[in-house]
């Protein structure tokens, strides 16, 4: 139906999955099924002098158990690859199974194949490790300190690398003639992602054909199967499929590719059986790659006008034992690039470095380095407001980049295609009733309130809609980063759509079905969506970093408009006419001028396929594909403000409002792009307030169960207040940008915002997330309080 | 999660339950599972054998009895929650129960487990401290009874043998001039107490005959501040002779401390919780 685009359709994903019908991996059973436990590293760091497995080899019903020896004299590549390169990075190999040295508790040194999964876990106890406790170091800057334990030999003071961005030169420069400077040192906390389901894999191996079929938990089945064949099991493309069946949640901790499910697909090449290998909660938490954790020393420089002049960063990045697939992009490409925020910055410079700790491995976790640069960025600007006396929104006013002056070049790579910023903050300003607060917040503090109110504004910026294939391989992408999407008319007119993003919760199924819909004017019901299946769909490149309606979308967008013009040349056949004169309007083919003209929908799509009458030369049937290359990354942007109050006598936090102004371009569905913005919200006040991935300086992880890591429930948030402005993104066919992030990038900067402002009058000018009670507390009687 | 092997049984009667207790060691027993299971299947805990006692009915239900108020020890939380007699007469105990964990936990976790258990973080026991409760268990010697101040001995330890069973706790009622308050610092990640406040203020006009403060998740087993409450008898427990009481007499020794919050801040917490609880506890004898 045209129109549909922008309305609420409900999410058609939902039913099955909410009567408990959805089907998840491990919903999967095969004939002759095995099951899969993989024996792990205890410690963060240590020598294995010696894999014993005779007795859990005769563990009644063990089928075989395996070494990292028996993956390298076997003919499998045995290795997870890095898919993103940078100049001068070390990137020392990762076996999917350890062999003489194990890097972080959680590290895989053998797998126990069983007929169920009690034996195989009884049996994994069974395996005889000799291991040498060598020392480990979990934090990122006592990793690069003198002296400190070293991962690899190949990356001398753990460092994998040393890259910068932006002019250095002007950047000094530009704090010499400042008038204000402000620099702090600042955290950004190790999370973990949290997925409702836990990673897990179902590979099947057919030994007489050589395919393996894989069922796994993945964001991107394309890109598994792509670095699968290359790196870890040299199996070629044609002969594995791999299905991303009901993923439950990714958060970006299923875009990459594990070790796990090379090892059971190379346990199944081995026994000839089916293999499932689920996660245990505790070991998702334990070896999912985890997102953040970078120390950052941040400068800014304005003049005497409160206008930035300069920004300097300087971040340790943890990378964690090995490169995960995407890790040396997200402190680097992902963010570096993003540290001029909505501001007009005329010089900025900034040195990462990515360094190994013996921890899980960090990789892209929603946001992926844009919430850590927008931390940065949104921290300095109130600390530059305290310093220059300029209020908070009267100093993000004065360095906006201005309405008018787009396309806006950063002095970090990126040409900001489109923006209001002044528009977005003032909906939130009045959306929020600002000055109303700032007039309660005064009150209460003369009246000497032991309740601390705090009020907290971040305007932020992402690039997403991942991305310009060109300009990512000149960045080191070993990858492209298009999208496919295909669409197949069926002969009576309904649609089946192919689409190479990967939807696990974001509802594909529904928003992907109206953009054909409105442009087919026909319904909804009529259109089905694939995805998640190499067998069935056109390589393509996945879901994540917010991508999938502006690259995605656009790719379906694009097929379509194949489809019209060739059913346009059909239908102007039919009528007579020429086809500069045929209009596709209200699902039918009208001659322009003679309403009394015109072809519905359906006969031409059945002409399509009779191919009785068709034009001379063209080929019957109606299916398009299209790989869609975006020209530029999208750029969402917003302004978020929050009310917090503290007990000042226990340092607790009540979030008590948030207000979120986002501006994702056009949008297809209200409902959930809303949903979007409430769960990363959720996500990123978690950061902000509750989580915390933590590890003992010998690599145990402390907060690896729900006991005590606190991911966020609806009873610690208030009732989301959103709205949006709408500035469409001006390259892409359906003007959108993506949402998926933007709620976790904007708010542990505006959190963290609030509660610092409520704890100015005790001299606070930074505090590092999680914001915890204790730590709030501290701050508080720090001086007698 | 998967938990190692165990044997099973069924006990039809506390005798039985004891019996099998008895005869397999290592052996433990099984109420609403949500405490055992979970460090099963963490492996924490590989218990040789689980004596089920959910089908044992006389253990389950809420009494008068001539102590007071029985509580059968396989009585859910969600039971004790909603109870109209602990609500009228023991609303302390009902309110804590209230606090614990999510409906789910609450519909299967039981008051005897709870305590058998003996979390430090756990919501009943310094509830039960404070309301000088006491504790009713079952073995091969015959039946016999501590107090509540008595039964808990070290971080998951108990007063309760090997080869015994929890039967009941006996909690009296709350005078009619007294009132009671539990207040709750959750932890964000587990929902279970950082620190819990017990307490019952009971009034005799203008001054207070007695008060009763007792604290969960500040120390290994749950700390009763009995010299806050003589303190505070006889005074006219204004929020002055309160905090007066409290920094005078409150005295915990070696505060458990974890990632989430030390121990010197536990102390901090339990002045400032058990200082409200007090101040609530008062305002509602006197309304
Ligand atoms: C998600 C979650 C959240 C929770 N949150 C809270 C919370 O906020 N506050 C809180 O207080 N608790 C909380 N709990 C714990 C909950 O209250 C448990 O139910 C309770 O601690 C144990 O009761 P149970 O009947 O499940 O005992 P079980 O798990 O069956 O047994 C626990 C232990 O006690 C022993 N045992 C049980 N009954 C007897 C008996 N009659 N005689 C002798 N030994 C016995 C068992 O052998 C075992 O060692 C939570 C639990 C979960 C899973």
């Amino acid at each position: 139906m045209s129109g549909v685009i922008g309305t609420s359709v409900k999410r058609r994903e939902d039913a099955a999955l909410l009567i408990g019908k959805g089907k998840y991996c491990d919903d999967f059973t095969l004939p002759n099924m095995t099951h899969a436990v993989i024996v792990r590293s205890p410690y963060g760091h240590a020598r294995i002098n010696s894999v014993l497995t005779t007795e859990a080899a005769e563990h009644p019903g063990v089928i075989a158990v395996f070494t990292g020896r028996d993956v390298v004299n076997s003919d499998i590549g045995g290795v997870v690859p890095t898919g993103w390169l940078l100049p001068g990075i070390k990137t020392p190999e990762h076996p999917i199974l350890a062999t003489d040295t194990v890097r972080y508790a959680g590290d895989g040194v053998a797998v126990v194949v069983a007929e169920d999964r009690y034996i195989a876990r009884d049996a994994a106890e069974l395996v005889e490790v000799d291991y040498e406790p060598l020392d480990a170091v979990t934090d990122v800057l006592a990793a690069v300190a003198d002296g400190a334990p070293q991962l690899f030999e190949e990356a001398p003071g753990n460092i994998s690398f040393d890259w910068d961005l932006g002019d250095a030169e002007a950047t000094a420069a530009a704090f010499d003639r400042a008038a204000h400077t402000v620099e702090v040192d600042l955290r950004n906390n190790r999370l973990i992602p949290h997925a409702v389901e836990p990673r897990g894999c179902l590979a099947s191996f057919d030994d007489t054909s050589g395919e393996l079929t894989l069922y796994v938990t993945t964001q991107n089945p394309h890109l598994h199967r792509l670095l699968m064949s290359l790196a870890s099991l040299n199996l070629p493309e044609h002969k594995m499929r791999i299905i991303a069946p009901e993923v439950g949640g990714g958060f970006g901790s299923k875009i990459h590719h594990y070790p796990d499910e090379a090892i059971a697909s190379f346990c199944s090449m081995q026994i000839g059986r089916p293999v499932k290998w689920i996660a245990t909660r505790s070991e998702t938490n334990l070896t999912d790659a985890h997102g953040r954790d970078h120390a950052s020393h941040a400068e800014i420089a304005l003049d005497a006008q409160g206008k930035i002049l300069g920004l300097r960063v300087k971040t340790h990045a943890a990378m964690g034992a090995y490169l995960s697939t995407f890790a040396p992009a997200v402190p680097t490409y992902l963010y570096g690039t993003l540290l001029s925020g909505q501001y007009d910055i005329p010089a900025i410079h900034v040195q990462t470095l990515g360094v190994f700790t013996n921890t899980s491995p960090v990789d892209a976790y929603r946001g992926a380095g844009r919430p850590e640069a927008t931390f940065v960025v949104e921290r300095l600007i109130d600390m530059a407001a305290d310093a220059t006396g300029l209020s908070v929104v009267e100093i993000r006013r004065r360095n906006f980049v201005s309405k008018d002056d787009f396309p806006y070049q950063t002095a970090v790579a990126l040409a900001y295609d489109s923006g209001n910023y002044d528009g977005a903050m003032d909906r939130a300003l009045e959306l929020s009733g600002y000055e109303a607060l700032r007039a309660e917040q005064k009150r209460r503090r003369e009246a000497g309130d032991t309740k601390l109110m705090g009020i907290g504004i971040s305007s932020f910026i992402e690039a997403c809609g991942l991305a310009p294939s060109q300009v990512v391989g000149a960045l080191g992408a070993q990858a492209g980063l298009y999208e496919s999407g295909k669409v197949r008319v069926h002969p009576t007119g309904s649609v089946t759509v192919y689409t190479g993003s990967s939807a696990h919760g974001q509802g594909h199924e529904t928003t992907f079905a109206q953009v054909v819909a409105d442009r087919l004017s026909i319904d909804v019901d009529q259109v089905e969506v694939v995805h998640g299946d190499t067998g069935e769909v056109p390589f393509g490149m996945g879901t994540y970093g917010s991508r999938s309606a502006a690259v995605g979308g656009s790719a379906i967008s694009t097929a379509l408009d194949k489809v019209i013009a060739k059913s346009r040349k059909i239908a102007a056949h039919m009528l007579e006419a020429s086809e500069d004169d045929v209009v596709f309007e209200d699902n039918a083919f009208h001659v322009r001028g003679v309403p009394s003209k015109s072809q519905g929908w359906g006969d031409v799509v059945l002409a399509a396929y009779l191919a009785h009458n068709l034009p001379e030369g063209l080929e019957p049937g109606l299916e398009e594909t299209s790989f869609y290359n975006p020209e530029n990354f999208t750029y969402p942007f917003g302004t978020h403000i929050c009310v917090v109050e503290i007990d000042s006598e226990t340092g607790a936090v009540e979030l008590q409002r948030y207000v979120a102004v986002d501006d994702v371009g056009n949008v297809i569905n209200p409902m959930i792009v809303d949903g979007q913005v409430h769960g990363g919200l959720a996500q990123g006040i978690g950061q902000a307030l509750w989580e915390h991935a933590v590890y003992s300086d010998d690599g145990q992880l402390l907060s690896g169960t729900l006991l005590d890591y606190a991911v966020p429930r609806a009873h610690n948030l208030p009732f989301f207040e959103t709205d949006r402005t709408v500035t469409p993104c001006p390259h892409n066919p359906l003007g959108v940008k993506g949402v998926g992030e933007a709620g976790s990038i904007a708010s542990p900067a505006t959190v963290t915002n609030a509660v610092v402002d409520a704890l100015s009058p005790y001299g606070v000018k930074h505090m590092d997330m999680p914001l915890t009670p204790e730590k709030i507390w501290r701050a508080i009687h720090r001086n007698g309080g | 999660m998967f938990p190692a092997n165990f044997e099973y049984f069924r006990a039809a009667s506390v005798e039985e339950a004891v019996a099998l207790l008895h005869r397999h060691k290592d052996a433990k027993v099984l109420a609403g599972g949500h405490s055992l299971l979970p460090i099963m299947k963490l492996r924490l805990a590989e218990p040789a054998a689980l004596i089920d006692i959910g089908h044992i009915h006389i253990l389950k239900g809420i009494s008068h009895h001539r102590n007071g108020i029985r509580i059968g020890a396989l009585t859910t939380h969600a039971t004790i929650a909603r109870s109209e007699v602990l609500q009228r007469e023991c609303s302390l105990l009902s309110d804590a129960a209230a606090h614990i964990g999510d409906p789910q936990v609450r519909n299967k976790g039981t008051i005897g487990g709870n305590i058998a258990h003996a979390d430090p973080a756990s919501d009943l026991p310094a509830v039960l401290l404070a309301l000088g409760a006491r504790i009713q268990m079952a073995g091969p010697a015959g039946d016999r009874t501590v107090a509540a101040s008595d039964f808990f001995t070290d971080l998951l330890e108990t007063e309760l043998r090997e080869d015994e069973v929890l039967t009941a706790v006996d909690v009296p009622a709350i005078a009619e001039s007294a009132g009671a308050s539990y207040l709750k610092f959750e932890h964000p990640a587990s929902g279970y107490a950082i620190c819990g406040a017990a307490a019952v203020v009971d009034m005799d006009g203008g001054s207070c005959r007695s008060a009763s403060l007792a604290f969960n998740g500040v120390t290994a087993i749950p700390h009763h501040a009995v010299a806050v409450g003589d303190a505070l008898a006889g005074s006219d427990i204004s929020d002055e002779a309160i905090a007066a009481a409290i920094e005078a007499n409150l005295r915990i020794e070696e505060p458990l401390g974890d990632i989430q919050a030390s121990g010197e801040y536990r102390v901090e917490l339990a002045k400032v919780y058990g200082r409200r609880a007090l101040q609530q506890a008062r305002d509602r004898a006197r309304s």
